[in-house]
C-alpha cells in the first residue's frame, strides 16, 4: 500500500510481512524506530508467530539470531555503528556457520569522537565479514531490499545486511509502497533449511575445524558469494516482475553510457549525485553516475563494464580507511585494472555532514579542470583552517591527547577544566 | 533439597550400591537406557572432571526431557575435546557459536522453539567458568533477567584450562596459574577477588539455582532433574576438578571434588526463586590442608617454611562458608542461612 510513511516504519512493516519468527535487537540510534515498531507488532499479535527478544547487547542480539536460525527459524535483527562493532564477533560467526540471518544496518559513524549521524564507516568496517551487503538508495528501495534479502539469504544460506543511511532514510517520511502480505507470501517462500537443531535428527553444528578442512569451508563461503553475483540480478528481476518496479541488483547506471566522467556512490547520496549530473549535463559535459547497490559480493565485472569507457571516475564515499584513503575507490580501481581511467577518491559526508549539490558542483569542476590528483584521497568540504591550525600545533611539540579535545584547548574552550 | 535417603558404605563410587537399589532408585548412569549424550571417543584428559560432569548432567537432562533436548556450548575445553571435526561425541543436537555467547544462543534456540510451537523440546546452555563467569557473564545475566526457558550449566574448574591454565574470576586465592605464578612475595592468585556466580544467579531470583560436584553424582543428577521441572532460567554450577590445571593426580578427581565439599570450600546447595531451600551437609569435616596439599597449584604453600598464614586464610574462608551456608550437621544454621548469605561479603557483614 502506498502511503506517506517514515523509512523505519516502512522497513519494519516490510520485515514483518517477511514473517520473521525471531527478532532480537538492542536499541541504538538511528535503528530504534525499526525495532520499536516490530516490538509492538509482536505484542499486539499483528506479527505472529514471532518472538521478540529484548536482549542486553548487540552481541546477544546477533547470538540469539544465530541460535534461532540454527533451529530453523527465520531470524532478523537491526543495528548501527557501535552496535555493529560490538556484535562483530557474532557477525563473523553467523556467516561462518552459513546462517541466513537478515540484518538492517541504519548506517552511522563510528567513534571516537562519538557521533550519531550518518556515514558508512560501520558497514564498511564489516565489508569482509562474509555477509552480503546491499545498500539502499531510497526508503522504497530499503523496503524492497528486505524482501529480496530474505529470499537471497535463504537460497544461499548466507546472511545479508541491508544498509540504509541513518536518519537520512530511517527518519525521513516519504511516499513508500509497502507490499501486502499476500504479495510478500507469493514472492518469499517459507524458510526450509537443510539442517537444523532437531532432537529427531541430532547434528553437531560449529565443531572445531582444523587445518585439514578450514580453507575449504572458507572457500565455500567465497563460492557462495560468487554465486550471489548471479542470484542477486535474478532476484531483482523477479522482484521487478512481481512488483512492477526496479529495486536492488548489483549496480545501477545513470546517464553513464556515453559519459567521460562518472561519479560512483552508494546509498541515499545517489539522488543528489543524479541531480548534479543532470545540471552538469545541461552545460554539455558528458557526465553520469553509477550506484553500487551490492558491495559484497563485489561485482567487479559489472563495475568494469559500467566504468571502463570513462576517462575519469570520481568515487564519492562516506567512509575511508585511515592511513590509505578510500575504500570503495580501492575496489573500483581493482575493477579498472589495466584501463586508462583516472580514479579520484573523494571522502564526503562523514559523521552526517551534508553533501550538497553546491559542493558536488565544486567537486566536479575541480575534477574536470584538473585540480584534483587522482589516487590521493580528497576530503570534501574539509575545514582546512581548523585542521591546519591543529597540524601546525602538532608540528611544534608533543602530539599527545585526543584530537577533538585538543582543538578545543587550542581555541581556549576547554570547558571541562577548571581555570 | 529432599534428603538423600540412601547411604552407602563406600566413600566413593555409588556403582556397587546401585545394584542393591530398587531399579527406580538407580542413577541415570546405571540404567541401560542412558542416552550416552557425550559418548566415548572424545579427547578429554585422563581424569577430566568436566567430561564426567557434562556426561552426567546431559544424560540426566535427556532422561528428564525424554530425549527432547538441544545444547548450546561455549568455546572451551568441553567444546574442543568433544568436536574435533569431522568427529563429534554429541548424541544430541548441539551447537557451538562463540566463547561469550552460549546463553544468548540458547535464548535464540528457545525463542525459535516457542515460535514454532515445539514446546516439548528443552534447551541447555553450557560452558566452563571462564566462558560463564567472565567473558559470557553479560549474556548469562541477560538470559537470567529475561527468565528465558534455558538451563545453563557451568562446569567450574577454576581457571582457563583450554588456553593453558590462566586465572579466571573463579580461580581461588593462592592458586597458582600461568598468570598468577608462584612467584613474588605473595605467590598465586590474590585474596579478596573473584565472584560467586551461584549467589549472583540467585540475586536474579530465577526459578532454580544449584551447585553440585562430580563427587556426588547422584546429587548432580537429582539437581538436573529438579531443574528440568521448572520453566524459565535455571543455573547449575558444577565443581569439576582439572588434573592438568590443578596438578592433581588423574585418579584423584572425585577425591578432590569430595574434599572441596567436605572442607567447606565449595558449598553444595540449591535455591528456588532466590531462596536457599537445601544444603548438602558436610559428612566428615576435614581441614583445607587435606585438599590443598595434593594439588601442585598450591605447592608453594608447603615449601620450607610453609605458608601457614595463607593456609589459615584459606581455612578461614572455608569456615565462613560453613557458617554462611550451615554446612555442618550439628549446626543449627540452615534456617536463616540465606539472610546471612546475602548480608555478608568478603569484608564481613554490612
Amino acid at each position: 500500500m502506498r502511503s506517506q510513511i517514515e523509512g523505519s516504519r516502512a522497513v519494519a512493516e516490510a520485515v514483518a510481512r517477511c514473517r520473521p519468527e525471531v527478532v532480537s535487537a538492542y536499541p541504538i540510534s538511528p535503528q530504534t524506530h525499526i525495532v520499536e515498531a516490530l516490538s509492538n507488532m509482536v505484542r499486539t499479535g499483528e506479527l505472529a508467530p514471532c518472538e521478540y527478544l529484548l536482549v542486553e547487547s548487540e552481541f546477544a542480539a546477533m547470538s540469539a539470531a544465530i541460535g534461532a536460525s540454527a533451529t530453523g527459524a527465520r531470524a532478523y535483527t537491526a543495528t548501527a555503528s557501535q552496535g555493529l562493532l560490538y556484535m562483530a564477533e557474532a557477525v563473523y560467526n553467523a556467516s561462518g556457520l552459513g546462517l541466513p540471518i537478515v540484518m538492517t544496518v541504519a548506517n552511522r559513524a563510528i567513534g571516537a569522537p562519538i557521533n550519531i549521524w550518518n556515514d558508512h564507516s560501520d558497514t564498511m568496517s564489516q565489508r569482509d565479514c562474509g555477509w552480503i551487503q546491499l545498500y539502499a538508495e531510497s526508503n522504497q528501495e530499503a523496503v524492497d531490499l528486505h524482501l529480496q534479502a530474505f529470499k537471497l539469504a535463504e537460497a544461499l544460506s548466507v546472511p545479508v545486511m541491508v544498509c540504509m543511511d541513518g536518519f537520512v532514510l530511517t527518519h525521513a517520511v516519504e511516499e513508500v509502497d509497502v507490499p501486502s502480505q499476500e504479495e510478500v507470501d507469493a514472492f518469499l517462500p517459507p524458510f526450509e533449511p537443510r539442517q537444523v537443531l532437531d532432537p529427531d535428527d541430532p547434528v553437531t553444528i560449529g565443531a572445531m575445524v582444523g587445518p585439514e578442512a578450514f580453507a575449504e569451508v572458507k572457500y565455500l563461503m567465497h563460492a557462495k558469494q560468487m554465486h550471489a553475483l548471479d542470484l542477486i540480478p535474478e532476484i531483482a528481476a523477479e522482484f521487478s516482475q512481481a512488483f512492477g518496479r526496479s529495486s536492488g541488483g548489483l549496480v545501477q547506471a545513470y546517464r553513464s553510457s556515453d559519459a567521460d566522467t562518472i561519479v560512483v556512490a552508494l546509498g541515499s547520496v545517489l539522488g543528489t549525485v543524479e541531480e548534479v549530473v543532470d545540471e552538469v549535463r545541461e552545460q554539455g559535459v558528458k557526465i553520469g553516475a553509477l550506484g553500487i547497490k551490492c558491495f559484497r559480493p563485489y561485482p567487479v565485472d559489472e563495475i568494469r563494464a559500467a566504468l571502463g569507457h570513462a576517462r575519469r571516475v570520481v568515487v564519492l564515499e562516506k567512509a575511508f580507511a585511515v592511513g590509505i584513503g578510500g575504500i570503495v575507490s580501492q575496489n573500483v580501481r581493482l575493477a579498472l585494472a589495466g584501463l586508462p581511467v583516472e580514479v579520484f577518491d573523494v571522502v564526503a559526508g562523514l559523521g552526517g555532514r551534508a553533501i550538497t549539490t553546491r559542493s558536488l558542483h565544486g567537486l566536479v569542476g575541480d575534477v574536470l579542470e584538473g585540480r584534483l590528483e587522482p589516487g590521493r584521497p580528497t576530503f570534501l568540504d574539509l575545514d582546512w583552517e581548523l585542521v591546519g591550525r591543529e597540524l601546525e600545533r602538532m608540528s611544534r611539540g608533543r602530539r599527545s591527547g585526543p584530537h577533538a579535545e585538543n582543538i578545543l584547548r587550542d581555541v581556549g574552550a576547554v570547558a571541562a577544566q577548571p581555570h | 533439597m529432599p534428603l538423600q535417603p540412601i547411604k552407602f558404605y563406600q566413600a566413593g563410587s555409588f556403582a556397587v550400591g546401585n545394584r542393591l537399589l530398587d531399579p527406580e532408585e538407580r542413577t541415570v548412569q546405571a540404567r541401560t537406557e542412558r542416552s550416552n549424550t557425550l559418548t566415548s571417543g572424545h579427547r578429554a584428559c585422563q581424569g577430566c572432571g568436566e567430561a564426567l560432569g557434562a556426561r552426567y548432567t546431559l544424560d540426566a537432562a535427556m532422561r528428564a526431557t525424554g530425549g527432547r533436548l538441544i545444547a548450546a556450548n561455549a568455546t572451551g575445553c568441553l567444546e574442543v575435546f568433544s568436536t574435533p571435526y569431522p568427529e563429534s561425541s554429541w548424541q544430541l543436537p548441539w551447537i557451538h557459536s562463540l566463547f561469550a555467547n552460549a546463553p544468548s544462543v540458547a535464548t535464540g534456540i528457545a525463542a525459535a522453539l516457542r515460535a514454532k510451537g515445539k514446546t516439548d523440546i528443552r534447551v541447555v546452555g553450557q560452558g566452563g567458568d571462564g566462558g560463564t563467569m567472565d567473558i559470557g557473564f553479560a549474556a548469562l545475566s541477560g538470559m537470567f533477567e529475561r527468565n528465558d526457558d534455558v538451563l545453563y550449566v557451568c562446569y567450574d574448574n577454576e581457571a582457563y584450562m583450554n588456553t593453558g591454565v590462566q586465572r579466571s574470576s573463579a580461580t581461588p586465592p593462592a592458586a597458582r596459574t600461568a598468570t598468577t605464578g608462584a612467584v613474588g612475595p605473595e605467590p598465586g592468585n590474590v585474596f579478596g577477588q573473584g565472584k560467586n556466580a551461584p549467589l549472583i544467579a540467585m540475586a536474579h531470583e530465577i526459578p532454580y539455582v544449584a551447585t553440585a560436584t562430580v563427587a556426588e553424582l547422584r546429587d548432580l543428577e537429582y539437581k538436573i532433574e529438579r531443574a528440568m521441572e521448572f520453566h524459565g532460567a535455571r543455573y547449575v554450577h558444577v565443581f569439576v576438578p582439572c588434573p592438568l590445571g590443578w596438578g592433581s593426580a588423574s585418579r584423584d578427581t572425585i577425591r578432590m571434588a569430595r574434599l572441596a565439599k567436605e572442607t567447606g570450600l565449595f558449598p553444595v546447595f540449591e535455591a528456588e526463586h532466590g531462596e536457599v531451600v537445601g544444603v548438602s551437609k558436610i559428612r566428615r569435616r576435614v581441614p583445607v590442608e587435606d585438599y590443598l596439599r595434593p594439588q601442585r597449584r598450591y605447592a608453594h604453600l608447603f615449601r620450607d617454611p610453609p605458608r601457614t598464614d595463607v593456609i589459615e586464610r584459606i581455612q578461614a574462608g572455608a569456615d565462613r562458608n560453613i557458617r554462611r551456608f550451615g554446612l555442618l550437621e550439628d549446626e543449627d544454621a540452615a534456617e536463616d542461612g540465606l539472610m546471612r548469605v546475602l548480608a555478608e561479603t568478603d569484608r564481613g557483614p554490612q
